[in-house]
């Protein structure tokens, strides 16, 4: 089946105003570069994005941030981000923050058909506050509903044109999970080669968890903190 | 003399075993890796997704698509796995990790932490912390004993808000080895090196328990 869509443009149809969108990545790493862009292009507003982190402030989910097109954000950790702060804390912006592993489960379960799942990650903070707990083992574990998203958008290193993708290094992250959650998730890739190319040994996310995949291009990958030894 | 932030990880690093499986988090953490004793093999877990992580980056061939959960540049051993996050949380949730080494702003003596907000000021979210202490069987605290205001971070209760209850095994400090008892209190282990107990306890704002001579650390 053929899922290419010929450019960004095409791949971000129909996103609309009000809508929840999960991106792929972890820090600036393996996020969509190319949808991004085509967001703020397009000044889609009142979206709540499902996000591991907001990106930086010039960078990622920092651009959609600073032309305030975004209602809600549901993150683990958004410490890079002075005007995500900001915007917080002068309550312009919802925050939704939650365990970074639920985060990643909530999103698998989504995608997987569970509807809610139990885990002892932040039983007796406040993030526990109204759920419900379960004793399970002699350990109080408690109940975590599953994400979904009108769109998903993720990027991958890799993919074919079923659809099929490969990721890279630490840039998968969020990203094979968000493919499985979101209703319509759409795929960038660095380098997308015709059905049959890939191994299918090697396939991260099979092609029925994407509708749409397109060539990216003029990857930034910018470096959050670049971190080196010298040669000795 | 108190510890540096160095001496602090050198001496975490003596609790490391052979085989283990061990996730850093960032700050004095992040240092362990650099006192692997000598003889003994662990791999360490970043849970952005990868296991077998390695050293920094040689200048000029770091890789964006390669960094681990404080988003520094990073490279991978021999052996090394990639995976997403879902897998990552479920190596942690499911007790794969041995040892879990992370910073807090506040101990209690019950084994609480708080390590990811101040109302009002800092608002940077929990990232992983929160599955990280509740699932992990062997939590050993790297932190100063006191805050920037000279304030115990050794507490009866903390006083912000939770990342996890009952949950912290061991403290290691500037000051000191520090193990939570069943029942609650600081059971002093270790000193640093030429400080006294007195200097310990009036540092400690918890329940400090005392037993016998304290030996110094040896590092």
């Amino acid at each position: 089946m053929n899922k290419v869509v010929d450019n960004v443009e095409v791949a971000c149809e129909g996103i609309e105003n009000g809508m929840t969108i999960m991106l792929g990545g972890f820090g600036l790493c393996g996020i969509p570069e190319n949808s991004i862009a085509q967001l703020v292009k397009l000044g889609t507003t009142d979206l709540t994005c499902i996000s591991n982190n907001a990106g930086v402030d010039d960078f990622g989910l920092g651009l959609l941030l600073q032309k305030h097109q975004i209602k809600k954000m549901i993150s683990s950790y958004v410490g890079e981000n002075d005007e995500f702060e900001r915007q917080m804390l002068s309550g312009e912006l919802e925050v939704d923050l939650i365990p970074q592993g639920s985060l990643a489960e909530r999103c698998r379960a989504g995608g997987a058909g569970i509807p809610a799942f139990f885990t002892p990650a932040g039983y007796g903070t406040e993030i526990a506050e109204g759920k419900e707990v379960r004793e399970f083992n002699g350990k109080p574990h408690i109940l975590e509903s599953a994400l979904t998203a009108d769109y998903a958008i993720v990027k991958a290193w890799k993919g074919d044109t079923a659809g099929n993708l490969i990721f890279k290094g630490t840039a998968r992250n969020f990203n094979p999970m968000m493919a499985m959650a979101g209703k319509i998730t759409i795929a960038e890739v660095e380098e997308l080669v015709p059905a049959g190319e890939l191994d299918p040994n090697q396939i991260h996310i099979a092609g029925i968890f994407v509708q749409r995949i397109f060539q990216g291009k003029d990857y930034e990958k910018r470096i959050e903190q670049r971190t080196v030894r010298q040669k000795s | 003399m108190a510890l540096d932030k160095n001496q602090i990880a050198q001496r975490i690093a003596q609790e490391l075993r052979d085989g283990w499986y061990v996730n850093l988090g960032i700050g004095i953490p992040t240092l362990v890796a650099n006192f692997i004793p000598k003889g003994i093999e662990v791999e360490f877990q970043s849970e952005n997704g990868i296991l077998g992580m390695g050293p920094f980056p040689i200048d000029g061939e770091e890789d964006a698509d390669l960094i681990n959960a404080g988003k520094q540049t990073i490279t991978a051993m021999d052996g090394a796995a990639y995976f997403d996050s879902a897998t990552s949380f479920a190596m942690i949730r499911g007790q794969h990790v041995q040892l879990t080494v992370l910073g807090a702003m506040e101990v209690s003596e019950n084994g609480d932490i708080a390590n990811w907000k101040i109302p009002g000021k800092m608002v940077k979210g929990m990232g992983g912390a929160m599955d990280l202490v509740a699932s992990a069987d062997n939590i050993i605290v790297a932190m100063m004993h006191a805050n920037k205001r000279g304030e115990s971070k050794l507490l009866k209760n903390c006083s912000l808000p939770l990342t996890g209850v009952g949950c912290v095994k061991k403290v290691v400090t500037n000051l000191a080895v520090l193990e939570i008892v069943e029942g609650g209190g600081f059971k002093l282990i270790e000193r640093a090196p030429g400080v006294s107990v007195e200097e310990i306890q009036n540092a400690t704002e918890g329940t400090l328990i005392i037993e016998g001579d304290i030996p110094e650390m040896v590092l």
